[in-house]
């Protein structure tokens, strides 16, 4: 057990940081331009030096490099201590860049993968529906081939960014007869276009993040299909054996503890600071052992990835646990915010210390968390039936 | 960045447990259980045997030479098969001497206590929740004079580390002049406990105790940390396990979602947390500034863990589950031990919150 970086990771380590100081920030003329054009110009660099969109290759206009989870961590690391823009988070990179690279067409790789990991174009997942939630595959969004288009007709929900977003990846059936799975196709479409209406939906915490979508005789390319007819709920589930991310939700839950730490310090009760409190004192130890878990348990399946080995059902866990910190961390913080939890998140604040609206917006974006992509239950049958055996729900076998 | 074990590890811990399910029988465990005496001297030999009696003692006195993670995995191992016996007295008591004592007292015991010539135990706890070497208060100075409490396998062991006033450790030998054992009726009946009580006791101090009591308590923490590992998890095990057997309305009642939810709540609560015992302890051997800390944290939080995932394996069992015969009872009070032995979550959390300025 070592948990510093051999020799030859540190030098690499020194390569990334290295090549930080020099790049980041912009200087000169490059560091008056807006934000996303200076981070879009960083981020061309170091696809060059090899450091981002490592899993894509060069045609493409990724940096094409051996897989190394090691190497991968090293460069969040480094890119994070130096608040530099890493790879591009977000639905397009993360989930459609690897479903085309396994199951793409040639001319669907060179036309989106490149724009999209450069976030020129931005994309929306049109799959969950009014009716067909966690059991998705009853989708009934329909696409039919006429002439050389699809036309799709139907309607999406939550659907994240579709306010923002220039294409969607859709789920619609297209096989009328077919059974169930068997019926769907993976579609691309533009979001420009008449037969498309996107409504916000507004959620509790006063914002609009997601929406429903509206397809009305909407059209697309009989070939920005991908996959065959009848195949998109495989292609749907295609993941690549590419750089996983392991460890770097469990740092997420280090570093809001930590602040939830700090806000127990700042915060006052009776005029001395709450972390002075017993009960107090007992939550956050409490919490602790579940947040350090995490962050070993991250340790340990980056090394089992490192030496490509199986990280067992604990690889099962890790959404449902970073969900129960989440939602840990928030009942602490707003019995620390006290009075402050009568106020909305953006509201100003008498002398209280400045991130309390932010401890109040998380107390309800963790909710959030425990319902999107899967809810906890959803978590919870896969723990219990893929990772100890158990059967499968009677319903869901059925159909 | 290597957070895993290494094949000698894994051997070990492979060893162990074969030996535990071939010599330490669900049957062998239930009569130890049942017994009176609680002390399978055959079955302690065993474990000597296979090298438990020394593991993270020097070679030179018959030892492994390993480290706290090494026997910390084999303790993890005799968790998860509730092996009954003095393994973790025996294993303080070897620590303490290695680290707090002079070399001649080394020489006397370390080879006797690798070799399982003599049972070793440490006499540290003086009731209402005085476990910790600051709060020791039994005179130390030549002869002991008052009661020590909750000592493993106090009835049978030859060989007492005591912990004296102002942090220091004593040894005191079976039969020295005023030293009565009496057992008591401890909870776990796989780890028998009883009172000393010490009259003008002869007592031996170790010299270099005052900076080693402190490493011993926190090396005991790791220890029960890894046992409510091992045990928690295989409740988890043999829940599931139940679960799949278990019919009802015609189908296993694994098939049912209430159910099935609870046993990934409880398999959640466990599997993440194995690392904390592995980090603790690898601090303990590596990391010296974060050794007392993690090794708090570990034993509050895995003894909570396992003590609520027994509580949770009783009902997974159903009316069975509450029965004396059915061993799910044997996890639940070794989860009472571990929980209760040195002090219990709260108090050791409290002492994180200290030691990180809080």
């Amino acid at each position: 057990m070592d948990l510093s970086y051999s020799a030859e990771y540190e030098a690499f380590r020194a390569e990334v940081e290295k090549f930080l100081a020099a790049s980041w920030p912009l200087k000169g003329k490059e560091a008056e331009l807006p934000g996303d054009q200076k981070a879009s110009l960083l981020r061309g660099r170091a696809i060059e030096a090899g450091y981002l969109a490592r899993s894509i290759p060069k045609r493409y206009g990724g940096s094409e490099q051996a897989p190394d989870v090691l190497k991968a961590q090293i460069i969040r690391e480094e890119f994070f201590r130096a608040r530099a823009p890493g790879d591009l988070a977000g639905i397009g990179p993360s989930m459609l860049v690897p479903t085309l690279l396994e199951k793409g067409t040639e001319w669907q790789k060179e036309k989106f993968i490149g724009p999209t990991i450069r976030g020129e174009i931005v994309w929306c997942q049109g799959y969950s529906e009014p009716g067909s939630g966690s059991d998705l595959a009853s989708l009934q969004t329909r696409g039919e081939l006429v002439g050389d288009e699809w036309v799709i007709n139907g309607q999406k929900i939550w659907t994240s960014g579709a306010h923002l977003a220039d294409y969607m990846f859709c789920l619609c059936r297209t096989e009328r007869d077919a059974p169930k799975h068997a019926g769907i196709s993976y579609l691309l479409l533009s979001m420009k276009q008449p037969g498309i209406e996107v409504r916000p939906l507004r959620q509790m915490t006063g914002a609009a993040d997601f929406n429903e979508v509206f397809f009305t005789n909407a059209k697309t390319p009989a070939d920005w299909i991908v996959g065959k007819r009848g195949e998109g709920w495989i292609v749907s589930r295609t993941t690549l054996k590419h750089e996983r991310n392991m460890i770097g939700d469990a740092a997420n839950s280090v570093m809001m503890f930590e602040g939830l730490v700090g806000l127990a310090k700042r915060t006052l009760r009776d005029g001395k600071p709450a972390i002075e409190d017993p009960g107090i004192r007992q939550r956050l130890a409490q919490l602790e052992g579940y947040v350090r878990s995490h962050q070993y348990s991250g340790y340990r399946q980056l090394t089992k990835a490192a030496k490509a080995q199986d990280p067992g059902r604990v690889g099962l866990m890790n959404k449902l646990v970073s969900t129960n910190l989440g939602q840990e961390m928030a009942k602490i913080a707003l019995d620390l915010v006290g009075d402050d939890g009568l106020l909305e998140p953006t509201e100003r604040r008498l002398g209280a210390p400045r991130d309390n609206g932010q401890w109040i917006g998380q107390f309800m974006w963790s909710l959030g968390s425990a319902v999107a992509g899967g809810t906890a239950n959803i978590q919870r049958n896969v723990i219990g039936e893929r990772g100890l055996g158990l059967p499968r729900d009677a319903a869901a076998q059925r159909s | 960045m290597n957070f895993d074990l290494t094949e000698e590890q894994e051997l070990l811990q492979e060893t162990v447990r074969q030996f535990a399910t071939n010599v330490c029988t669900p049957t062998r465990r239930r009569a130890i259980f049942d017994g009176k005496d609680g002390h399978d001297t055959e079955l302690w030999q065993g474990l000597i045997e296979i090298g438990l009696g020394g593991i993270a003692l020097g070679d030179e006195f018959g030892g492994a030479g390993l480290e706290l993670l090494d026997l910390a995995l084999a303790a993890e191992v005799l968790g998860a098969e509730a092996v009954p016996g003095p393994f973790l007295g025996h294993s303080l008591a070897g620590l303490a001497i290695a680290w707090a004592g002079s070399d001649q007292q080394k020489k006397s015991w370390l080879p006797k206590l690798a070799s399982g010539e003599v049972l070793g135990t440490v006499a540290f706890a003086e009731g209402d929740g005085r476990w910790q070497p600051d709060q020791w208060g039994l005179a130390g100075a030549g002869a002991l004079d008052g009661v020590k409490t909750h000592v493993p396998f106090g009835a049978h062991a030859e060989l007492f580390v005591v912990g004296t006033r102002g942090g220091g450790l004593a040894l005191v030998e079976r039969g020295a002049r005023g030293l009565e054992t009496e057992p008591l009726a401890g909870i776990d009946r796989t780890r028998r406990i009883a009172e000393l009580r010490f009259a003008g006791t002869p007592c031996e101090a170790l010299p270099f105790a005052v900076a080693a009591a402190a490493r011993v308590r926190d090396a005991a923490l790791v220890l029960l940390a890894a046992d409510a590992f091992g045990g928690a998890a295989k409740l988890v095990e043999l829940s599931a396990e139940y679960a799949k057997t278990r019919q009802q309305f015609g189908v296993t009642i694994a098939s049912f979602q209430g159910l099935k939810h609870q046993l990934a709540t409880m398999a959640v609560e466990v599997e993440p947390a194995r690392g904390l015992y592995w980090y603790a302890a690898h601090a303990f051997d590596r990391v010296p500034a974060e050794a007392e800390r993690s090794a708090a944290l570990a034993k509050a939080h895995l003894t909570q863990v396992y003590m609520q995932t027994a509580r949770d394996a009783v009902e997974a069992h159903g009316g069975i589950g509450f029965t004396w015969e059915c061993d799910v009872q044997i996890y639940f009070k070794r989860a009472m031990f571990d929980r209760a032995f040195l002090g219990t979550p709260a108090a050791h959390r409290e002492r994180a919150a200290a030691l990180a300025g809080w």
